[in-house]
């Protein structure tokens, strides 16, 4: 375990120094935050309240969601539907930023030979590396998720869309799937940084892990799906199955060897 | 403390690795105890593929190693706890200061009083007044005496030093060497890669000069004498040339040679020779001025035995 500390302490030694580096890891999930609030106290003070949840032309596979609600809170949950995924996507994104260049930039930096020399283990190496992205990645998803909680409140939001905000449906997305995909992209990001040899193709293609989420966003957005409980504990289980395997594939696809020898 | 035995590493090549590169090919060699073994070879030769194998970081092809006692493939990571390695580029954290730098590395070794052995080790180097800038800014010397302080930090027993002064100024150079030299008035074992050949000649006890495979093997001065034998030159007021055939009938003197009014003598015992020869010369009229002996430096072994060429990077 002292190993895996000494990892996550030097990188973020590493990453923390790096003001472009903190300056992604926070404007990001700013945005993400100040996006759907905006949204909210601009639907809050102009859509109606008396209507029925029917009037408010939203797809039909969405009415069930919106069962006793006003056409005003049918439609902020309806948005909030959509805006809720990016406090999916953060645990995606900002590890990525940190695992990306993990192993290529210590190949590139040339520290990677020392490091590997250590009596240092391929699992506590890549534990270290993990954690170290997606801590940092969690941590901000809990918060920004949490002042979003709080803006909420603030902005005087109805109970039935408080609720919403604050059902397990969300609950589990944000703070139980969050961790488990920050977990598979660090993985994915992790192993494309030790097979490239240039820290920008690294982030270029471990960028491409928020793909899946973006398409979930995208059939949500098109009324084709409506991300209720059994949705989500379905990509739960599927997806910690697949960190799994992934973390279980990582430590034998992880050839000190190859990683050491062939990137030139 | 290493032992190997017919270590080979053929790499794949290629866009489909359907070539094959031979880096070492059947290396069999002994270091001992306190020794400082100079592997000497071209650009390519294989001696970084060499240090790599025997520091656990890739696996031979072929061939068994034991180094610190422990067996090559099997023991990998206490290989790694007991050597220490000064790789060809410092690679250093540029971010983080040379007192953060030594610090996880000594963390990782589980070196069980860190501070001490950081401060130590900082001190040493004379980097202790700047330990808390970031290496970013350190000069190439510097560097370098970070990254020795970084192979030492866990006290190994071995220490791998891949090209140790390469692309250093003379003056880096000169503090890298001493402490070398230091290390090894310490009784450590030292496994050196260098194209410095006066640098070689001076700091170790036996050398191998290597071209994927192991040419030959053994301490400078005895293959001076393998490959050249020793030369003594005689110089004289006059030449008659008479002398030559005086001197190439002496018992143990080979190869005469007239240079100017300087008789030049391959002997294979010059202790025992020279005053036969400056006898026979003097009874045959000769006046000797003075002797002299011709060193080969280990330069000239080397070109000998690997040509002058620049082979690339394997």
């Amino acid at each position: 375990m002292k190993h895996v500390r000494t990892i996550i302490d030097k990188e973020w030694s590493e990453v923390f120094k790096n003001r472009w580096v903190i300056s992604t890891m926070t404007l990001l999930p700013m945005l993400f935050v100040a996006m759907p609030l905006v949204m909210l106290y601009m639907t809050t003070s102009s859509l109606p309240v008396d209507l029925p949840a029917e009037s408010a032309g939203l797809p039909a596979g969405f009415t069930e969601v919106c069962a006793g609600l006003t056409a005003g809170e049918c439609t902020q949950i309806y948005l909030l539907n959509q805006f809720m995924l990016l406090f999916m996507l953060m645990p995606l994104m900002i590890p990525t930023t940190i695992a990306a260049y993990s192993i290529v930039g210590e190949k590139t930096t040339r520290s990677l030979e020392p490091l590997l020399a250590t009596p240092i283990t391929t699992v506590e190496l890549l534990a270290g590396k993990g954690l170290a992205a997606v801590i940092p990645g969690v941590l901000i998803s809990y918060a920004a998720f949490g002042i979003f909680v709080i803006g909420s409140l603030l902005l005087g939001l109805s109970t039935a869309v408080i609720n919403y905000i604050l059902s397990p449906i969300w609950l589990l997305g944000i703070l139980v799937l969050g961790p488990i995909l920050s977990v598979i992209a660090t993985i994915v990001a992790i192993y494309i940084s030790s097979r490239v040899s240039d820290p920008r193709v690294a982030e270029q293609l471990s960028g491409m892990v928020i793909i899946p989420l973006m398409l979930v966003m995208f059939a949500v957005l098109a009324g084709k799906l409506v991300i209720n409980i059994n949705f989500m504990l379905i990509a739960i289980v599927i997806c910690a199955l697949l960190a799994f395997g992934m973390l279980r594939l990582g430590t034998v696809i992880f050839d000190r060897e190859n990683i050491l020898t062939k990137w030139k | 403390m290493i032992k190997t035995k017919n270590i080979s590493k053929v790499f794949l090549i290629g866009k489909k690795q359907e070539k094959e590169l031979r880096a070492v090919d059947d290396l069999t060699l002994e270091v001992m105890k306190g020794e400082v073994f100079g592997f000497l070879g071209p650009n390519g030769a294989g001696k970084t593929t060499t240090v790599r194998i025997l520091t656990g970081l890739i696996r031979p092809t072929e061939g068994t190693a034991q180094v610190a006692g422990y067996e090559l493939g099997r023991d990998d990571t206490n290989i790694r706890r007991n050597v220490g390695i000064l790789t060809e580029a410092p690679g250093m954290y540029e971010r983080l200061t040379a007192e953060k730098n030594l610090t996880i590395f000594a963390n990782l070794y589980d070196v069980p009083d860190v501070q001490k052995a950081v401060n130590k080790y900082l001190s040493m180097m004379g980097l202790w007044e700047r330990r808390l800038d970031s290496v970013g800014s350190y000069s190439k010397g510097m560097r370098q005496k970070l990254a020795l302080a970084r192979a030492l930090i866990h006290e190994p027993q071995i220490l791998f030093l891949d090209e140790p002064t390469s692309g250093l100024d003379p003056e880096a150079s000169k503090t890298v060497r001493d402490f070398i030299e230091e290390l090894k008035s310490e009784g450590r074992t030292i496994f050196m890669t260098t194209h410095n050949l006066d640098e070689a000649e001076r700091l170790c006890d036996r050398v191998g000069i290597f071209q994927q495979k192991l040419l030959t093997l053994d301490s400078p001065s005895n293959l001076r004498d393998q490959m050249f034998g020793r030369r003594v030159v005689f110089h004289l007021q006059t030449m008659e040339p008479a002398w030559v055939d005086l001197v190439a009938g002496i018992a143990g003197a080979g190869n005469v040679e007239v240079v100017d009014n300087k008789l030049v003598v391959s002997l294979k015992n010059p202790e025992e020779s020279n005053p036969v020869i400056i006898r026979a010369l003097v009874t045959a009229g000769a006046q000797v001025q003075f002797v002299g002996v011709i060193r080969h430096s280990l330069e000239q072994i080397y070109l000998e035995m690997v040509g002058s060429g620049d082979r690339g990077q394997a």
